[in-house]
């Protein structure tokens, strides 16, 4: 823009001194003229200097302070960016690990545990008299890559003075397959019920409902491949199958070691802010060559008796249902908890009991069911209390009975199938957790087997339970 | 047999409303699954009406204690992405809810997994893990969003993910957040110039919730009610605490929406000073509507203590500005008393001082 005006300048300058001869005979009007001509183009050339001068100014001084906002603006985000300080330490990878100690004060009136009807397997019992140590569980997990997790726990326990290592779980979980879809495979706790998966440190009550101990032996803790579904709905609904071994109580020995599945069904939700539930049902069933009978002994009795189901199935019904409760759903204050589960089995098989020379054997059909219902409340932080009610049912058919030296009533109680009653047990509890990772608690209990001629068997347990490490999380 | 035809009827019912549910589901703007309310605010903020979010938990709900609820896996299991604090506040229940939901979009290195806590320095990280501490957090305090400076970086920080997620309304994002930095820049500054002369001032804390904020406002936290993180008040420690009171002089005592005041009323009544809770975010309050509305009620609930202070002249204004109360460590918790409470009347201030004791 200047170029030009200063050219047009110039041109005027030149027009205007063309030669003197010129300049002496002009005439002065016209001399007037363009200097009035040259003072406007001057005029005109300054305003627009200045216009132009204003200009810049204006730009440079909102660059000023475009560039001081700025500055000011990542002094401040730079005093709270993120420093990256990655540990590289070569245990950067290693898996969570933590560790449960568990350890009891019992005193019991008896310790064996005998239930008219069932015919115990797996880990059924009732817990030692005298100090003890329960299940001193090592956990290990991780995410294994981008698709896989893995877990184990291994439980070491003391039985008899013998130091055992018990693996519990040990399983790989794919992560984030999509369309709400999980694998699981290997040693795990099946998915049935509400309690079967969830490891007994995490329960409510030191021991184990009657119908897990009665119907599962326990936990049904087997070896197979899960699948699980979420569906994309807004209330919760998950569907799951397994197959499984088949091998492990209250199954047996079978030919393939496939021959056990089961589904199960989760749904749940909330009620306001306060309340949660979940309904479960669940199914399982396997066939079997040979079950071998636990947990029924009678002290001082000769070694060497065989109790035996042979070319068993046994199929398993349950439901079950949790509704936790706190105040605007914060539970730190306070909290109540109730849980029930109800389970039937449905079992049959060639009974044999074999006592050295002589034996006895039936055709068994029987039908068993229990359930638990128990209801915990947390009063004050760190402290809760909780009532528990077990009960048993079993109605066992028994025929083609076959008598090789053993007469009916005494293979009926011996084998465990003779169902004269229904055993029940009332459970109280308090427990005091410091912290989230420790228990101190104190439990009562009060187990009537069923039985005509038998007295109540009582308990009284102070137990502790420590969790050591990184724990995670556990399930609703 | 008999239970194998019920068992089979009822699956057969459950997989047919599976299935009719499933069908059902329509699907358009981006489902985000927010674990606390304030990011569930910075979601929408940056979403608009381009994203649904669904928020876990209440500002009456501790985040570190939450059950990994069946509704909670629902979400997770249809969200198309999660914001969450990280620094192990969510590690009891979110690698669960990630486990159990079966997503893939927003597992772990996912871009649809993002942790706000991890875009931004953290405090209080501690030196030495060890549980005998408390429940600490080995990444540091996890609660960054009460410090606004942060929360813009892990606006600009959440928005490039965003984008990454759902590239198609990247510029829609972009631009919100523009506007929004904008706005929240000016916001800060307007709070900063308003609250300059709570620089210097102690309080009593319950938890290490308020950190950022007291850190950004250059408050200082003398005494915190819990005696160690995470775990709850014993009258041992308020003891404890009451002494650092009457030595130290905070102003108040801070409270979140989703605490008990059990233990802060206890040391209130014998120390005298005012019980001030906070909505710690966004819904906490009535006023607290989003994230703008957080701090400014926040702000004003803290400067209401300054402002009630200064209704008494009689008094000494502001024990910080005074040297006598300094030297003398007896007079200023009275005097504090008489201008903190001033619906107590001369007669009764010795009284909450010696029953302090007498309680203890």
């Amino acid at each position: 823009m200047r170029k030009p005006l200063f050219a047009g300048a110039v041109f005027a300058v030149l027009a205007v001194f063309p030669s003197p001869s010129l300049l002496a005979g002009a005439d002065s009007e016209e001399i007037r003229l363009l200097k009035q001509q040259l003072n406007s183009l001057k005029q005109d050339y300054e305003a627009r200097i200045q216009a132009l001068e204003k200009r810049i100014e204006a730009t440079a001084s909102t660059a000023q302070q475009a560039h001081s906002k700025a500055r000011e603006a990542s002094r401040q985000v730079a005093t709270v960016a993120q420093a990256p300080q990655q540990e590289a330490g070569s245990n950067s990878f290693n898996p969570a690990i933590s560790l449960i100690l568990d350890g009891r004060s019992t005193d019991i009136d008896d310790s064996e545990l005998s239930l008219p009807g069932f015919q115990l397997g797996g880990e059924a019992g009732l817990p030692e008299d005298g100090f003890a140590t329960g299940h001193n569980e090592l956990v290990m997990s991780a995410n294994i890559d981008d698709k896989f997790y893995g877990t184990l726990t291994a439980a070491i326990v003391n039985h008899d003075g013998e130091t055992e290592v018990e693996l519990e779980e040990a399983y790989i979980e794919t992560l984030g397959l999509g369309h709400g879809l999980t694998l699981k495979a290997g040693q795990f706790f099946s998915g049935i019920g509400y309690l079967n998966s969830i490891h007994d440190h995490a329960h409510d009550f030191a021991d184990r409902p009657l119908v897990y101990e009665a119907l599962m032996g326990g936990h049904l803790l087997e070896t197979g491949v899960q699948a699980r579904w979420v569906a994309p709905t807004d209330i919760y609904l998950t569907l799951g199958a397994e197959i499984l071994s088949g091998s492990e109580y209250p199954s047996g020995d079978n030919g393939s070691n496939t021959e056990g599945y089961s589904f199960f069904a989760k749904t749940g939700g909330d009620i306001g802010d306060s309340s949660s539930w979940q309904l479960g049902a669940s199914y399982y069933a396997a066939d079997f060559d040979v079950r071998e009978a636990g947990g029924h002994h009678h002290h001082g009795e000769e070694e060497g008796a065989d109790n035996e189901l042979l070319n068993g199935e046994v199929e398993l019904f349950g439901v079950d249902f949790v509704y936790k409760w706190a105040p605007m759903g914060n539970p730190r204050q306070r909290n109540f908890k109730f849980q029930a589960e109800y389970f039937a089995r449905d079992e049959e098989g060639d009974a044999e009991f074999v006592e050295g020379m002589n034996s006895a054997e039936a055709r068994y059909d029987g039908e068993q069911s229990g359930f638990y219902a128990q209801a915990i409340y947390q009063f004050r932080p760190q402290w809760r209390i909780g009532a528990r009610y077990d009960y048993l049912h079993a109605d066992n058919d028994i025929s083609d009975f076959v008598d090789g030296g053993i007469d009916l009533d005494e293979f009926l109680d011996e084998s465990g199938l003779g169902d004269q009653g229904n055993p029940e047990r009332y459970s109280i509890m308090l427990d005091y957790s410091p912290s989230h990772f420790s228990r101190i608690r104190l439990q009562y209990g009060r187990l009537d087997d069923g039985r005509d001629d038998s007295d109540h068997n009582d308990m009284l347990m102070l137990q502790y339970l420590m969790s050591l490490g990184s724990h995670g999380a556990h399930t609703f | 047999m008999k239970i194998n035809r019920i068992s089979k009827a009822i699956f057969r019912c459950v997989l047919l409303v599976s299935i009719m549910a499933a069908s059902g589901v329509a699907h358009s703007a981006l489902r985000i699954f927010a674990c606390e309310p304030e990011w569930a605010a910075l979601a929408e903020e940056i979403g608009g009406d381009r994203v649904k979010v669904f928020t876990a938990t209440t500002p009456f709900q501790d985040a570190h204690h939450i059950e990994a609820r069946p509704s909670l896996i629902a979400k997770v299991r249809r969200a198309d992405m999660l914001i969450c604090t990280g620094a192990e506040l969510e590690v009891g229940w979110l690698p669960l809810l990630l486990r159990q939901s079966g997503n893939d979009a927003i597992q772990i290195g996912q871009p649809g997994y993002f942790l706000a806590a991890e875009v931004v320095d953290r405090l209080e990280v501690p030196e030495r893990l060890d549980r005998s501490e408390g429940d600490i957090h080995a990444a540091g305090n996890p609660h960054v969003h009460l410090d606004p400076r942060r929360l813009l970086l892990i606006a600009q920080a959440f928005t490039e993910r965003l984008t990454l997620v759902d590239p198609d309304n990247a510029d829609w994002y972009r631009a919100r957040t523009e506007d929004f930095g904008r706005r929240w820049q000016q916001a800060i500054h307007r709070w900063q110039a308003g609250s300059s002369q709570l620089q210097g001032e102690s309080v009593v804390v319950y938890h290490t919730a308020f950190s950022y904020l007291l850190d950004w406002l250059g408050i200082k936290a003398v005494a915190d009610l819990e005696p160690k993180p995470g775990l709850p008040p014993t009258t041992a420690h308020l003891a404890k605490v009451l002494a650092t009171v009457k030595s130290s002089q905070p102003r108040a005592i801070l409270v979140a929406s989703f605490q008990d005041d059990k233990a802060a009323a206890w040391l209130a009544d014998r120390s005298g000073l005012p019980v001030i809770r906070l909505p710690f975010t966004v819904g906490g309050d009535p006023a607290a509507k989003d994230l703008f509305g957080l701090f400014e009620i926040t702000l004003s609930l803290l400067q209401g203590l300054q402002s009630s202070s200064r209704m008494h002249p009689a008094v000494p204004v502001g024990l910080s500005d005074s040297p006598r109360a300094v030297a003398s460590p007896i007079r200023p918790v009275n005097s504090a008393q008489l201008h903190l409470r001033p619906q107590k009347t001369t007669g009764d201030l010795v009284s909450p001082f010696s029953s302090g004791r007498s309680g203890v």
